[in-house]
This record gives C-alpha cells, structure tokens and sequence, in this order.
C-alpha cells in the first residue's frame, strides 16, 4: 500500500500508520485506545501506554439501547487521562471495526482530534512491533463534556423513513445475503437478528469490509473507495447502517473522512431496529 | 447429576472464584496459553473446509478421532487474534477428549456463558457456541 498521504484521502489526517504510532509512544499530548470484540486481546497484549474502552462496557447504557450520557462520557475519559486536547489513537482488532465504532462514539460527544490507526492492532502484531500487558496509569484529568450531541453523526429511525420518503442515499454494509433477505442476521450472531430481512428500500449494498486490503488491513486508496461508492452523489446526504450499527461506523467512517463526505450519518438501530418494526417498508 | 464433565465443570467452578474481571481475564488467557497447533503431519494446510467451524471468525477448524468409543478433538485457530477461541479450544480438549459421544451430547451450549461470562458480544459467544456444537455432530457420527 502506499503511504497515508499519498492515497488521496481528503482528510488524511484522520488515519495513522503503524510507524507514526511507533514513532510517538512517548508522547504525552497522544493517547493511544485499543477497542476489540474479543475481550482477552487487550489484556494478552497491547501496544505499549494504550488503554482500552471495551464497547459493552464502556460505550452503552447497561440498561436502554443508547450510548453513555455526558456524565458517564466524562467519567469515561477522565479514568483514560483524555481532555480534548488530547490526540486520540484508535485501534484494535478485526481490521478496526471496534475502533471506528468508538471513535464514532466519541465524535458524538464533539471529540473530533481522533485518529485510527491503519491496519488495526494485527498489523502492529505482523510487524514485530513491541507490546505489552501492562495496564497504564493516568492521572485522572477533569474534562467538562456537553451532553451527546447525536444531530451530526446519528440517524434515528424516523429521520430515516423521512429519508427514506425524500429518495436520500443510503448504504447497507451488512452481507449481501443479508441484504437480500436470504438471512436476517450475520453468520454466527443469529440472537441479533430481526423478525424480517431485506434492506431499506433503495439502499445500495457496499459490504464494510471491501473498503480494507485484505492483505492488510489497511483502508484502501481514496480512488478504490471511489469506485466502491460510485452510485453516490457526493453532495447528497447519506445514512449508512448494518446490524446494530458497529460495522456501518467503519464504513462511516471511510464516505465522512476518507472521501470528506460532509452529511453522512449512522443509523445505528440499524436492521434490528428496522427489520423489527411494524408496517415500514422493506425491499428484497 | 450434572450433564458437564467433571474437567469443564471445575474450570467454571476456578473461573467463578475470581470475583475481579481482570483476573478473570487473566485466567483464561493463561488457559489459552497451552493451546498448541494440531500436528502438520496429520492435518495439512489449507485446511479441509469440511473442518471449518461455521461463524467462527477465528478461523477455526476442528477434527474428531475415535478411538474405541472414546473421542478426541484437535482445532486449529488460524486467526492469531482469536484468544478467546484457542481458550474454548483448550478447555474442549481438556473435557471432551475421553468421552464418549452420549456424553459429549449433554454439554450445553450455553456453558460459553459459564466460561467467558455474559459481556462477550453475541457474535463472539456464537463463534465458540458453534465449537462445541461441531464436537457434538462429529462424534454423533
């Protein structure tokens, strides 16, 4: 793959390399977070100073289908050592799924000096590269967080049938059998499911994962995504969505910062939302 | 009677004395640590895909040798980042092998839940469901 600046990504800054991260993990201003489905990844080893926001955990209300609110927010990263002058590194496992997930989190909360590091921590794992399982300290720092301000990155159901009614874009990332109604939920995650399948009519179907070298892991060039995502104006609002809404971050993820797509959200209720309401429509 | 084997029971029975998740953690990454790669001679990659366990994204691959009317399992995790899959691994060889397919039978599914705890995410816990649901089929013969 070639460099990060040299793959025409409107907002390169937005993605590390490994080297960048390896070269900084003394720096005091950067905070590196590691975020994995599996939970004994971190812990078995993780790059040197990172921390880890497990996303049950730390990133949802343990009781309604919402994320934390902005008390919980500033606990949250209060316990990392993050004010918002901190440069936020994110990484971690199955080609930064969780990672894009929770910097989509925190960009709810008005975190924008986030990054990801490109390639995840398998990445950092096939090159050798230092790692630890000492769990870092930092001192508690005192942030004053706004409640989640949700209008700039989330859809909710209603804007999307609203949108929906208005012909606007919208991308469904899940699997093509997904999208087409042969299963109602990913391979393995059939407690996930919805009571119908299909996708939101005129949703195109752009799998997460063909945004990512599977060589790699790294995203691809600025005019690979392109192609990937041709059908779409580049000035219409568009709402991308999965399952629950973790892997529609990532592709979120690549249209608002790869692609400097300005009015794209994630609809994160997503298809077990929709695909278990009453009387919306569904296209097969 | 209890339908667990007795060597599974008392890995839940270890894991529910840590009261402290992290330990709890530690636990089974030590578990996972004794998982070993099947042996090249026997099992070649690629791997047969008939081997394949299904919606496991660690990319696991298990065999099933019966000996008299015991059973033996290998598994092969291919993904490096799939420790909580060398773990299940390990403690399915440590309570299944021995056994014979009557018991095998009886291992509930849900015994993931005993071991990993409820916070593994769905797909996750599905994944190493499906592991032992492959031990099941293979030794139903």
């Amino acid at each position: 793959m070639k460099a990060i600046d040299e793959r025409g990504y409107v907002h390169a800054e937005k993605l590390v390399s490994t080297d960048w991260v390896a070269a900084r993990l003394e720096d005091g201003s950067i905070r590196l977070v590691e975020s994995n489905e599996d939970p004994l990844v971190y812990p078995s080893g993780h790059i040197p100073g990172a921390v880890e926001i497990d996303w049950i955990r730390d990133l949802n209300d343990p009781i309604r289908r919402d994320y934390l609110d902005g008390k919980k927010f500033a606990e949250l990263v209060s316990r990392l050592g993050i004010t918002q002058e901190t440069t936020i590194v994110f990484y971690g496992d199955k080609n930064n799924w969780w990672a894009t997930y929770a910097l989509w989190v925190f960009a709810l909360f008005g975190f924008e000096n986030t990054k990801i590091m490109d390639g995840g921590s398998l990445k950092w794992q096939k090159e050798g590269r230092p790692t630890t399982r000492e769990i870092p300290t930092y001192a508690p720092t005192s942030v004053n967080i706004s409640e989640r301000s949700d209008a700039e990155h989330r859809a909710f159901r209603d804007e999307v049938l609203s949108h929906l009614k208005k012909s606007g874009q919208l991308v469904d990332v899940r699997s093509p059998q997904e999208f087409s109604g042969e299963r109602t939920h990913m391979e393995g995650y059939p407690n996930e499911g919805a009571l119908r399948g299909g996708h939101i009519p005129g949703a195109i179907s752009v799998p997460w994962a063909k945004a990512i070298s599977p060589e790699t892991g790294e995203f691809l060039a600025a005019e690979d995504l392109k192609a990937l995502y041709a059908s779409l104006s580049q000035d219409e609002e568009t709402v991308v969505y999965c399952r629950i809404g973790e892997r529609s971050s990532h592709t979120w993820f690549v249209l608002k910062y790869l692609l400097g797509r300005d009015n794209v959200r994630n609809y994160d209720g997503s298809w077990t939302e929709w695909g278990n309401l009453v009387g919306v429509p569904i296209e097969r | 009677m209890s339908l667990i084997p007795a060597h599974i029971q008392e890995t839940v029975a270890m894991l529910a004395m840590f009261e402290d998740r992290a330990e709890r953690i530690q636990a089974l990454i030590s578990i996972g640590e004794r998982f070993s790669a099947p042996d090249p001679a026997k099992h070649s990659k690629p791997y047969d895909e008939n081997h394949r366990v299904p919606g496991c994204e660690s990319q696991v691959f298990v065999w099933g040798e019966q000996r008299g009317k015991e059973w033996y399992f290998e598994f092969a995790v291919e993904n490096p980042q799939g420790l909580s899959a060398m773990t299940m691994a390990v403690i399915l060889q440590d309570g299944l092998n021995g056994l014979q397919s009557d018991k095998i039978q009886h291992v509930p599914e849900d015994i993931v839940y005993e071991i990993f705890g409820r916070e593994l995410s769905m797909g996750k816990s599905m994944g190493l469901m499906n592991m032992l649901q492959v031990c099941k089929r293979i030794s139903q013969g």
